[in-house]
């Protein structure tokens, strides 16, 4: 697989420019394929929104938007197959719906709960907090691959503030030196809460990055969703046919806060915003998609009141889930509890039904 | 059959076993490869076993440990080295954030069944760092169980045990332990469990808790007090430093009526001072004394011209001997 090597203010790799006009090769895939990407970004968009509005109602806990991200998040998820290994921020939530990730599951974790059937099979790490920690696990798992000799790749995701970190820099040297099978990608939003860009790194791309660790290195436009999809799937399989490492910058935009606890018209501008909003991923794609006549207006409006039934589906089955109990998180700290945690457990139940 | 090892020969050898008989073992960390480790403990290992499962990883701290908590969520059960225990300072993010918390984190769907080795310890006269005693800040980290033998015949022992276990052990081996003696101990697998203190030196007046090197220190000062004042102390190797063995920590305590607990690492918020409050909420009435504590001062680990006067020693063990005697 040939990686489109970055270099120093070089364009980003684009197949549908912001006006959603084709200027590169469409990637092989089926009409219902294309659908279905294109389905996944308005889910994560609504999903978004959802979580956001169940929030605001004191009915879900602190969450992190996705809007303005659904190529990326999708587009990075969806040419792995089920072997294969996610590690990701909080900020992918449209990545591990594509892996089938319950959404019932991940609603009920932000009823502030851990799921009583976290779903392991999934192969997605629980969404990482620390900031760029979760890149050396992924590395990590893709050396077990190898080392198993099993054909699996790994992919690790994290944001351009993450690059700033240690590990974001040890899971690519590493990643380099063990010929690791592994798709390392920088989600490049603009904004590490209200630090811009610019103050992360000197550096005119992260992409740019790779070369130091001889780990070659794409830089995607990630509003383009053909564009991560393709350029991912060729990271993907060369990983798996034992070529080695990739990292991939997507180069996207934050369009809501940082979190529900955020308030973005402290540190950046109207302008900004109206100026990503012309390159939202789901109207591009969506005009790409309108101009095959692959889909039409009634078609989309069946779709989102579909996505939106499915996710009220789902958010009446996580609230109708029972709290977990409050004892719960003692069954797996450790596989056996040692008498002092179970006699830890045995005080906290009894005063678990005190006034608080 | 039983040969006699010194404690890097032991440690060596329960890798090498481990290595033979579960091929999800995997080892690495900074030259245990070709170098056989800067101790020697992973020696020739590289050369049975091959690169793809003994390696040498780029020098980096926290890169050793997240990928080993890949590893382990994959499936494999990795044994990573850091080179000294002074160092897992720069992984303790991944230790304590990640490898000790995937498993609650996850709802018990992905493990962490990851051994970490270090060297820790002073009195051998190394630059700064490498004689730190960094045990006492995981008894504030939940989810890492901590080894320390004081001797080749336990190391091997327990070493296969922490192997063996489902959740991540962090085990720390003293540095001028590693060639001081030499043990009978079997060529063979065998296992102690973890979690479980031992009585080395049985006594009626005064017990006291050690691990590591200090339990040699222990003993030594024992045999004085035995001597001098005909105090006999009951001397517990803790081994296993979390989670502690209380009940072996009452018992004792329940037969002497004082008690004394000795560690390299600094005082405040130790192991100490957790013996101390176990005593304190199990046995209180059973104390003829307050509880003793020797210890490293509340100071870095010092420059090696002067370490040997922040190391307890037999003689600072015997003053509180001598104090919790005092009628």
């Amino acid at each position: 697989m040939t990686i489109k090597r970055a270099k120093a203010n070089q364009v980003p790799y684009q197949i549908l420019n912001a006006e959603g006009e084709l200027v590169g090769d469409v990637p092989n895939l089926s009409p219902e394929r294309l659908l279905e990407l294109y389905r996944y970004m308005q889910f994560g968009r609504a999903f978004s929104n959802k979580v956001i509005a169940l929030q605001r109602q004191g009915r879900a806990t602190t969450f992190g938007s996705l809007a303005g991200q659904e190529a990326t998040a999708v587009g990075l998820a969806a040419p792995l197959q089920s072997v294969d290994w996610l590690s990701t921020s909080y900020r992918e939530i449209a990545s591990l719906i594509v892996r089938g990730f319950p959404l019932s599951t991940m609603l009920y974790t932000f009823r502030g709960f851990t799921p009583p059937d976290w779903p392991a099979e999934s192969r997605c790490l629980p969404y990482q907090i620390v900031i760029g920690t979760q890149m050396l696990h992924a590395v990590g798992l893709g050396m077990a691959a190898k080392i198993a000799g099993d054909p699996v790749v790994s992919v690790g995701v994290c944001g351009d503030g993450a690059t700033s970190e240690g590990d974001f820099n040890e899971a690519l040297n590493f990643a380099g030196v063990f010929s690791t099978p592994v798709v390392l990608v920088v989600q490049n939003n603009g904004w590490a809460i209200s630090v811009p860009r610019k103050k992360q790194s000197a550096a005119a791309s992260f992409a740019a990055r790779g070369e130091g660790f001889g780990v070659p290195a794409e830089l995607v436009d990630g509003n383009d969703i053909l564009a991560v999809y393709d350029a991912m799937n060729r990271a993907v399989e060369r990983a798996r046919s034992g070529k080695g490492p990739t990292l991939i910058e997507t180069l996207t935009y934050r369009m809501g806060a940082h979190t529900t606890a955020d308030d973005p018209t402290r540190y950046r501008s109207s302008a900004e915003i109206e100026a990503w909003q012309h390159k939202d991923p789901i109207t591009r794609f969506q005009k790409f998609l309108l101009a095959r006549d692959l889909l039409n207006e009634s078609a989309i409006a069946r779709m989102l009141a579909d996505i939106e039934e499915e996710i009220n589906e789902a958010v009446k089955i996580a609230e109708s889930m029972p709290a977990m109990a409050p004892d719960s998180f003692f069954d797996y700290m450790t596989a056996d509890l040692t008498p002092r945690l179970q006699a830890q457990r045995a005080d906290l139940l009894r005063h678990a039904n005190e006034k608080r | 059959m039983a040969i006699q090892m010194t404690m890097i020969e032991a440690i060596n050898s329960a890798l090498e076993l481990e290595l033979e008989r579960d091929a999800r073992v995997v080892i690495f960390g900074e030259d245990i490869g070709t170098n056989g480790g800067v101790f020697r403990v992973t020696e020739h290992l590289q050369e049975r076993f091959g690169e793809t499962r003994v390696f040498d990883t780029p020098l980096a701290e926290s890169g050793i440990i997240g990928t080993a908590v890949g590893m382990a969520i994959y499936g494999l059960h990795p044994i990573a080295e850091i080179q000294f225990a002074g160092f897992l300072y720069v992984s303790m993010n991944q230790l304590v954030s990640q490898a000790a918390r995937i498993r609650y984190r996850s709802g018990g769907a992905f493990t962490c069944p990851l051994v970490v080795r270090a060297p820790y310890g002073g009195g051998v006269r190394t630059p700064e760092m490498h004689s730190d005693s960094l045990e006492g800040i995981f008894l504030q980290t939940p989810g890492f169980k901590v080894v320390i033998p004081s001797n080749p015949y336990d190391a091997k022992g327990l070493l296969a045990s922490a192997v063996a276990d489902p959740d991540p052990v962090l085990f720390l081996e003293n540095i001028k332990l590693y060639r001081s003696f030499r043990q009978e101990t079997p060529q063979e697998h065998y296992t102690i469990p973890l979690g479980q203190a031992k009585v080395v030196h049985k006594g009626n007046d005064v017990s006291i808790f050690a691990y590591g090197a200090m339990v040699n220190v222990a003993l030594e000062a024992a045999k004085q007090a035995q001597q001098e004042a005909d105090t006999s102390c009951e001397v517990i190797d803790l081994r296993t430093i979390w989670p502690l063995d209380e009940e072996a920590i009452v018992r004792s305590v329940e037969k002497t009526g004082r008690a004394i607990v000795i560690h390299e690492a600094p005082r405040a918020g130790g192991i100490g001072a957790e013996v101390t409050a176990i005593i304190n909420e199990k046995c209180l009435y059973s104390l003829l004394k307050p509880v003793g504590r020797v210890t490293g001062y509340d100071m870095p680990f010092p420059v090696p011209g002067v370490e040997d006067y922040y190391i307890p020693t037999p003689g600072k063990l015997l003053t509180a001997i001598r104090d919790v005697m005092e009628p």
